[in-house]
C-alpha cells in the first residue's frame, strides 16, 4: 500500500484532491466565521433592525440559516473559474502570455456541446434515454466541447500566435485580443446563419434540475432545508476530475514534464530535444479543451449562451488565476475557490448588511479590490509564481 | 517584380520630394481637397483625399514654417468651414483629436515608461463625471430617484464654469492616477495589466452603482443636461461674417458649438502634443525609457524609478481627464456606458497600431481606428444595403445582392473586421504604422548586423519596447 | 521611410480622386435610416429593430413607390455606444435623402444623438426608448410609440397590488431602461402599501445563484424584474429550481417567445409569470400575428422584444412621409414638414395598436397589456392570455 501511494502516478491523484479539500474546506470556514463575527457585531445596528421588521428575523439567524445555500453556490461556480483558470495559468507558465481569447474558446466550447445536444434533442434522443442516458449524452457533449475548444485552440495558436513568438510581449498581447474581438464575431456569424438567432439555450433533459436534499436545520420558525443540484454536482465533480487529470498529465507523464521543461527555458528543452512547438500546441490543445468542458458546464448550469459569454467569467477566471500566482496551477484552483466564495457571499450578504444601500451590484468591484490587495501585499499570488514546475 | 515595382515608386516618391515640388504637391493638394469635399460634402473618398492632403506636409521636406502656415490654415479655416457644412466631418475630426489625446497620455505610460494600462478609459470617466456633476442639476437630486428631476431645478453652477474645469479635470484625474499609481509601484508586467483591468471596471461600476445611498451619478441612466460654455452673440455674428459665403449659409448655434469644442479639443491636444515632446526629450523622458528597457539597471544609475513611474501615471491619466470635461460637456450627457473596457481596449488598440512610443503614430493610429469605425465601416455597410435593396447582381454567377443572406449583413461584424486587421497589423507590421525614431534608428542598426543571418521568428527587432521583463521577482524592485 | 508613407498617401489620393464624382445624389430617393446596436452584446434586439424596419419597407412603401420615389433603408450601427450613436447622428443628419430615423435601443444612445436630430430638424421615431427624458425635453422632431417607464412600471404594481400581493423584491438589470422601470414599480408599490422587501440590480446574465439566495430568504410573495427576457427569463426559472414558488412579474422586455425557451415549464409553476406590455398578443391581434409570420419567413427567427414597435414606427415614418409629399406636391417634403406630419398623425393604425401623439411626444393614450405566460412552448407563445388591459395617458 505504501509504495503504491510513494507511486508518482497515484500520489498526482491523491495530492490535488487533498488540496482541494483542504481548499474549499478552509475558505469556506474562513468565509462563514468573518460572517457570523461580523453579523455578530452588526446586532442591533440599523440592519438588523430591517431584518425584524421584515422578515422578523434577527441579523444573527439570517446569516447562519443562508450560510450552508451561500456555501454550496461559492463552491460551484468557484470550480467553474478554477477550470477556465487553468487555460490561463498553463498558457501563461509556459508562453508567460496572457491568451486573451481564453473568454471565446470557453464559448466556443458551451456553443459546441450545447449544439450537439440541442440536435440530439431535435432527432429525440435525450427525451427517451432513461434514467441514464442523459449522463451518456452528457459526457458526449462534454467531449465534444473540449475537442471543438481545444482545436480552436491549437489552430489560434498556429496562426495568430506562433508567428509572433520572440517578439515583445505587447505584440502576442494584441494579436490575442483581436482574436478575440474576431471570435466573437464569428461565433455569432455561425450560429446565426441557421436559425437568425445567435445564442442558445440548453436543452432539458435528464435529473439536472432535480435536488439532492442533504440535510434540514430545524428552527422556531420553519425548517431550514439545505439541498443542491445535480447539475451543481456534476458541475462540480466534472472540474474536481479535470483538475485532477490535468495535475496528472502536467507532473506524472511524460509530456507533462516536457511542458515543464519548456516552461523552465524553452531554449535549453530545445536542445534537450524537445519539440518546442509540439509542447506548446499540447498546452494550448489541453487548455483550451479544459476551457471548453468548463464552457459546456457553464451551459448546463445557467441554461443560456451567447457569444459574448465567456467575458465575465474569462475575466473572473483571470483574476482567479492571478490571484493564486499566474503559472501555477494549485494557485489556479485556489485563486478560483476564493473568488467564487467571495462572489456568493457578497452577492448573498452584502444588500442586507447594508439595508440596500451598497447591494449586490458591488460582488465585482469586491473582487476586483480583493485582487489588488492581493497583489499589492503578495505581487507574485498567494502561492507564488511557479511557472508549473511543480504544480 | 515586386522589388522592382518599390523601386520604380521610390525613386518616383524621392523625384517628388526634391526642390520645389514638395511645396507645390502639399499646397496643391490642399485645396484639391478642400475644393471636393466643398463641392461634394457628403463623399467619403472626397473627405480621404483631404486628410491625407493635411497630413501629408509632415512627410515632405517643407520648411518649417510653411508646414507651419499649412497647419494653421488647414486647422483653424478649412476644416471648421467644411464642417460647418458637413457636421459629420467635423465630429470625426473632433473625436480624432479626443482619441488623439487620449492615446497621447496613454502612450505615455504604456509607449515611454513601459507600464500596461488596460483601464485608462477610468481617468476618462473621471474628468467627465467631474464636470457632469457640477456642470448639471445633480448636486440638487442628491436625494433624488435616479431619472426624475424636479421640474425647475437649477444648475449648480455657472456654465462658464467649464473652462476652469478642463484644469480642475487635468488636477483630478493627474490624483487618480497617483492613486492608481501606487500599488503599481510595487507590480509589474501582467500583474500590472490585470490591477489596471480592474481599476478601470471597478470606477465604471462605481459610476453605474452610485445612485445611492446618495444619487451622485445617477446611475445607468446617466446625467443630462450638462452645460455648455455660453456662446456670446457676438462670435456667431463674427464667424458668420467672415466664413459665410465660403460655407454658404449662416452657421446656426448648434453647429457653432461643434466648431468651438473643435477648436478646444485642438488645443487641447496640441498642449497634449507639445507637453509629450518636451518630456521624451527631456530628462525625464530618457529616464522613462530606461525603466522601460531594464529598470534593475535603471535604479542602479540613480534614476528614482518608483516616483517616475507614478508621474507617468499622473500624466498620462491628466490628458484623460481633459478631455473627459470635454466630452460631458460636448455630448451634454454621460452615462457608465461610455468607459467600458472594450474603450479602454480600443485606445490601446490606437496606440499600438500607430507605434507605440512614437507621437505621430499615435495620433495616425487615433485617425485610422476612428476613421476606420465611423466612416469606412459603416459606408461599406451602407453600400452593401444599397446594393441588396437594388437589382443589381453578380453577372457571371446571376447572383442577385438581394438574395444575400441577412446575417451575412458586414456592419454587424464591425468587431470581426476590427480584429482581424489587429492580427495582421501584429504580425506584418508590430511597430505601429509609424515606429517611434528612437526604435527606428535601433532597428537600423539591429537590421545590418542580423541581415545576412535568417531570423526564426521573422519579428526580430521590430522595434517595440519590451514592456515589463519578468527580469527581477516583483518584490524586489521595491527596496532596490 | 518617409517616402515610402509618402508614396502610399499619394495611392491614397489617386483612388479618391477615381471615386469622388460618383454617388451623384438621385433627386427621388427617400430614405429611412436606423440606428440600432448590430454589433457586440445588444445586438440580437438591435438587428431585428433593424430587420424589422426593412420589412416594413418593404411591405408598406408602396404609396411612395407610386409617386415615383425610391424608398431605401439606411441601417447604422451604433454599438450601443454614445460616441458612435452621436458620429452616425451627425452622418445621417448630413444626409439630405434621410427624413426619418427609426431608432435607438439604448436611451443611453438616443439622448445625446437627438440632439442632432432636434437640430437639424430630422424627426425620429423611437421603438424602444422608455426613458421619460427621451420626451421630456419637448422636441418637436423626437416621438415614440413604446410606453414610458414611469407609466409602465406603475401598471406593473397596480397589476401586483389587483392580485394581492402584498410583498415584492425587485431587480433590474443595471441599464436606463430596467432600472427605470424598476424604480417607478418600487414608488408606487411603496405607495399602494406592498413591502418592498429588496432593491437590487445586477449585470450578471447567467449565474443567478448569489443573488438568489437573499430573496428566498425574504420570501416575497412576487419578484419584479426590469430589464430583458434574456436576464429574466434564466433569473426566474433559476429561482423556481431553489424552490420559489411565488409570482414571477416583468416588463415589455420580456415579450419574447425565447423566454418561454429559456424558462419553460418553470414559468409556469407556483403564482406562474406576468409581464406588461404595449404591443398586443399576437393571438389577440392579427396584425402582430401577420407581423410575426412574415418575420420569420423573412429573417428565420422569432421577432424580439420592440421588433413589432420599430415595424410600426417604420410604418408611421413612411405614412407622415407621404402625407407630406402629397402636401408639398409630390415632391421630396422637407424635414421640418415630415416632422410635423409624424406628429400630425391621428389614430395611425399599427400592428401594436392605434397611435396619436400627445404635444410631447408620447402616445396620447398608451394600451398596456398584462399578459400571462400560458404556455412552457415557444410556439404557443402567442396564444399567451390576456389578463388585464389598462388604457393610461402619459403624465404631462
Amino acid at each position: 500500500m505504501r509504495r503504491l501511494i510513494k507511486s508518482a502516478g497515484l500520489r498526482e491523484i491523491l495530492l490535488p484532491l487533498g488540496r482541494m479539500a483542504v481548499f474549499v474546506l478552509g475558505a469556506g470556514a474562513l468565509m462563514s466565521v468573518v460572517m457570523v463575527v461580523l453579523a455578530l457585531l452588526c446586532r442591533g445596528s440599523g440592519a438588523d433592525k430591517l431584518l425584524l421588521s421584515t422578515q422578523n428575523v434577527n441579523i444573527v439567524f439570517y446569516t447562519m440559516a443562508n450560510l450552508p445555500q451561500v456555501l454550496i453556490d461559492g463552491v460551484t461556480i468557484g470550480f467553474v473559474y478554477a477550470a477556465i483558470a487553468l487555460g490561463y495559468t498553463m498558457v501563461y507558465g509556459v508562453l508567460e502570455f496572457i491568451n486573451f481569447a481564453h473568454s471565446e474558446i470557453f464559448a466556443i466550447g458551451a456553443f459546441a456541446g450545447v449544439e450537439f445536444l440541442i440536435i440530439m434533442d431535435k432527432i429525440g434522443v435525450l427525451a427517451t434515454s432513461g434514467t441514464y442516458g442523459p449522463y451518456l449524452y452528457l459526457t458526449l457533449a462534454l467531449a465534444i466541447g473540449m475537442l471543438a475548444a481545444g482545436g480552436i485552440a491549437v489552430l489560434i495558436e498556429r496562426t495568430a500566435y506562433r508567428p509572433l513568438r520572440g517578439a515583445p510581449r505587447l505584440v502576442p498581447l494584441i494579436s490575442a485580443i483581436g482574436v478575440s474581438f474576431a471570435l466573437q464575431d464569428i461565433i455569432r456569424l455561425v450560429e446565426s446563419l441557421t436559425t437568425g438567432q445567435f445564442y442558445r439555450v440548453i436543452p432539458t433533459f435528464g435529473n439536472f434540475d432535480d435536488k439532492i436534499l442533504l440535510f434540514t436545520i430545524q428552527t422556531a420558525s420553519a425548517p431550514i432545508k439545505v439541498d443542491i443540484q445535480v447539475k451543481s454536482v456534476i458541475v462540480i465533480a466534472a472540474a474536481v476530475m479535470m483538475l485532477v487529470g490535468l495535475n496528472y498529465i502536467v507532473n506524472a507523464t511524460r509530456i507533462g514534464k516536457a511542458i515543464r521543461s519548456v516552461a523552465q527555458d524553452r531554449d535549453t528543452a530545445a536542445i534537450m530535444g524537445i519539440g518546442v512547438n509540439g509542447v506548446i500546441a499540447f498546452t494550448f490543445l489541453i487548455g483550451g479543451a479544459l476551457g471548453g468542458a468548463a464552457g459546456v458546464l457553464y451551459a448546463l448550469k445557467f441554461t443560456r449562451i451567447d457569444p459574448f459569454v465567456g467575458f465575465m467569467p474569462g475575466m473572473k477566471a483571470f483574476t482567479a488565476a492571478v490571484v493564486g500566482g499566474i503559472g501555477n496551477l494549485t494557485g489556479a484552483l485556489l485563486g478560483g475557490i476564493i473568488l467564487g466564495m467571495l462572489e456568493s457571499f457578497a452577492g448573498a450578504y452584502l444588500g442586507t448588511f447594508t439595508m440596500g444601500n451598497f447591494g449586490s451590484e458591488y460582488k465585482d468591484i469586491i473582487a476586483f479590490l480583493i485582487l489588488i490587495i492581493v497583489i499589492v501585499f503578495r505581487p507574485s499570488g498567494l502561492l507564488g509564481e511557479q511557472i508549473s514546475q511543480k504544480a | 517584380m515586386k522589388i522592382k515595382i518599390r523601386e520604380t515608386l521610390r525613386t518616383v516618391a524621392e523625384y517628388l520630394n526634391r526642390g520645389k515640388a514638395p511645396y507645390f504637391l502639399s499646397i496643391g493638394l490642399t485645396i484639391l481637397g478642400f475644393v471636393l469635399v466643398y463641392l461634394s460634402p457628403r463623399s467619403i473618398p472626397a473627405f480621404l483625399v483631404f486628410a491625407a492632403a493635411a497630413g501629408l506636409p509632415y512627410f515632405l521636406s517643407i520648411k518649417k514654417s510653411i508646414k507651419l502656415a499649412l497647419a494653421v490654415l488647414v486647422a483653424i479655416v478649412l476644416v471648421p468651414v467644411l464642417g460647418a457644412r458637413n457636421i459629420f466631418y467635423l465630429e470625426v475630426i473632433f473625436q480624432i483629436a479626443v482619441f488623439s489625446a487620449l492615446a497621447l497620455g496613454l502612450n505615455i505610460v504604456v509607449g515611454f515608461s513601459g507600464l500596461l494600462n488596460f483601464g485608462y478609459m477610468a481617468f476618462y470617466a473621471v474628468g467627465a463625471y467631474l464636470w457632469a456633476f457640477f456642470g448639471s442639476q445633480q448636486p440638487f437630486l442628491l436625494h433624488a430617484i435616479p431619472g426624475t428631476a424636479p421640474i425647475g431645478t437649477q444648475f449648480f453652477m455657472a456654465a462658464d464654469w467649464f473652462y476652469l474645469f478642463i484644469f480642475l479635470g487635468v488636477i483630478v484625474a493627474a490624483i487618480v492616477g497617483l492613486i492608481l499609481g501606487l500599488p503599481v509601484l510595487r507590480v509589474r508586467g501582467d500583474y500590472l495589466a490585470i490591477i489596471t483591468l480592474g481599476f478601470g471596471e471597478i470606477v465604471r461600476q462605481l459610476a453605474n452603482n452610485l445612485d445611492k445611498p446618495l444619487n451622485l451619478t445617477n446611475g445607468p441612466q446617466g446625467i443630462t443636461p450638462i452645460q455648455r460654455p455660453t456662446l456670446p452673440d457676438g462670435v456667431i455674428r463674427f464667424f458668420n461674417g467672415i466664413f459665410e459665403p465660403l460655407v454658404g449659409r449662416p452657421v446656426t448655434v448648434n453647429q457653432f458649438y461643434n466648431i468651438l469644442f473643435y477648436l478646444i479639443a485642438l488645443v487641447v491636444v496640441i498642449v497634449a502634443i507639445v507637453i509629450t515632446y518636451r518630456l521624451d526629450d527631456s530628462k525625464v523622458g530618457r529616464a522613462w525609457t530606461a525603466i522601460r528597457e531594464d529598470e534593475l539597471a535603471a535604479t542602479a544609475m540613480g534614476i528614482p524609478a518608483n516616483k517616475l513611474k507614478l508621474g507617468a501615471f499622473a500624466v498620462g491619466a491628466s490628458f484623460a481627464g481633459a478631455m473627459g470635461v470635454l466630452f460631458a460637456a460636448s455630448r451634454t450627457f454621460v452615462s457608465p456606458e461610455s468607459f467600458t473596457f472594450l474603450q479602454s481596449v480600443g485606445v490601446l488598440t490606437m496606440v499600438i497600431l500607430g507605434g507605440i512610443g512614437s507621437i505621430p503614430g499615435v495620433i495616425i493610429g487615433a485617425s485610422v481606428v476612428i476613421i476606420l469605425n465611423l466612416q469606412v465601416l459603416q459606408s461599406f455597410s451602407l453600400f452593401l444595403s444599397r446594393l441588396r435593396q437594388s437589382d443589381a447582381y453578380i453577372p457571371i454567377i446571376n447572383f442577385y445582392w438581394r438574395d444575400l443572406s441577412n446575417q451575412l449583413d458586414p456592419s454587424k461584424y464591425q468587431r470581426l473586421v476590427f480584429g482581424i486587421i489587429l492580427i495582421l497589423m501584429m504580425i506584418y507590421r508590430p511597430a505601429g504604422i509609424l515606429p517611434a525614431a528612437r526604435r527606428k534608428r535601433e532597428l537600423r542598426v539591429a537590421k545590418l548586423e542580423a541581415d545576412s543571418a535568417s531570423v526564426d521568428n521573422g519579428n526580430g527587432g521590430n522595434g517595440l519596447p519590451d514592456v515589463d521583463k519578468p527580469a527581477a521577482s516583483p518584490k524586489e524592485d521595491n527596496h532596490a | 521611410m518617409r517616402n515610402r508613407y509618402f508614396l502610399v498617401v499619394s495611392a491614397l489620393l489617386l483612388i479618391g480622386l477615381l471615386f469622388v464624382g460618383c454617388g451623384a445624389p438621385d433627386a427621388k430617393v427617400i430614405k429611412i435610416a436606423t440606428q440600432s446596436p448590430l454589433s457586440g452584446g445588444m445586438s440580437a434586439v438591435g438587428t431585428d429593430i433593424k430587420n424589422s424596419v426593412q420589412l416594413a419597407l418593404e411591405q408598406l412603401s408602396g404609396p411612395l413607390v407610386a409617386m415615383g420615389f425610391k424608398v431605401e433603408l439606411a441601417a447604422f450601427d451604433d454599438q450601443g455606444n454614445p460616441d458612435t450613436g452621436v458620429a452616425n447622428a451627425k452622418s445621417i443628419v448630413s444626409d439630405p435623402a434621410i427624413l426619418v430615423i427609426v431608432g435607438h435601443y439604448n436611451s443611453g444612445v438616443q439622448i445625446p444623438s437627438s440632439e442632432e436630430y432636434h437640430a437639424a430638424g430630422l424627426a425620429n421615431v423611437s421603438p424602444a426608448n422608455t426613458n421619460p427624458k427621451v420626451t421630456e425635453r419637448g422636441y418637436l422632431e423626437v416621438s415614440r410609440i413604446c410606453g414610458r417607464d414611469d407609466v409602465q412600471g406603475a401598471v406593473g404594481a397596480q397589476f401586483a397590488m389587483s392580485k394581492g400581493i402584498k410583498s415584492a423584491y425587485v431587480l433590474h438589470d443595471k441599464t436606463a431602461y430596467g432600472q427605470g422601470i424598476a424604480e417607478y414599480f418600487k414608488r408606487e408599490s411603496e405607495k399602494l402599501g406592498i413591502k418592498v422587501l429588496g432593491f437590487a440590480g445586477t449585470e450578471e446574465k447567467a449565474n443567478f445563484d448569489s443573488i438568489l439566495s437573499p430573496i428566498l430568504a425574504s420570501k416575497p410573495e412576487a419578484i419584479y424584474f426590469g430589464g430583458m427576457f434574456d436576464q429574466a427569463a434564466v433569473l426566474f426559472k433559476q429561482a423556481r429550481q431553489k424552490g420559489y414558488m411565488g409570482m414571477f412579474l416583468s416588463d415589455d422586455g420580456f415579450d419574447s417567445s425565447d423566454a418561454a425557451k429559456i424558462g419553460g415549464a418553470a414559468l409556469l409553476e407556483g403564482a406562474g409569470t406576468y409581464f406588461s406590455t404595449v404591443a398586443g398578443p399576437a393571438a389577440a391581434y392579427p396584425g402582430t400575428a401577420k407581423f410575426q409570420a412574415d418575420f420569420k419567413a423573412k429573417f428565420g427567427g422569432e421577432p424580439q422584444p420592440f421588433a413589432a414597435q420599430s415595424y410600426d414606427s417604420a410604418a408611421i415614418a413612411l405614412k407622415a412621409i407621404e402625407n407630406a409629399a402629397i402636401a408639398a406636391g409630390k415632391k421630396v417634403p422637407a424635414r421640418a414638414d415630415v416632422a410635423k406630419a409624424v406628429r400630425a398623425l391621428k389614430d395611425f393604425p399599427g400592428i401594436t395598436g392605434t397611435f396619436t401623439f400627445n404635444a410631447k411626444g408620447d402616445l396620447a393614450k398608451a394600451k398596456y397589456f398584462i399578459i400571462q405566460v400560458t404556455s412552457p412552448d415557444a410556439a404557443q407563445w402567442s396564444q399567451n392570455k390576456i389578463d388585464k388591459i389598462l388604457d393610461i395617458a402619459p403624465p404631462q
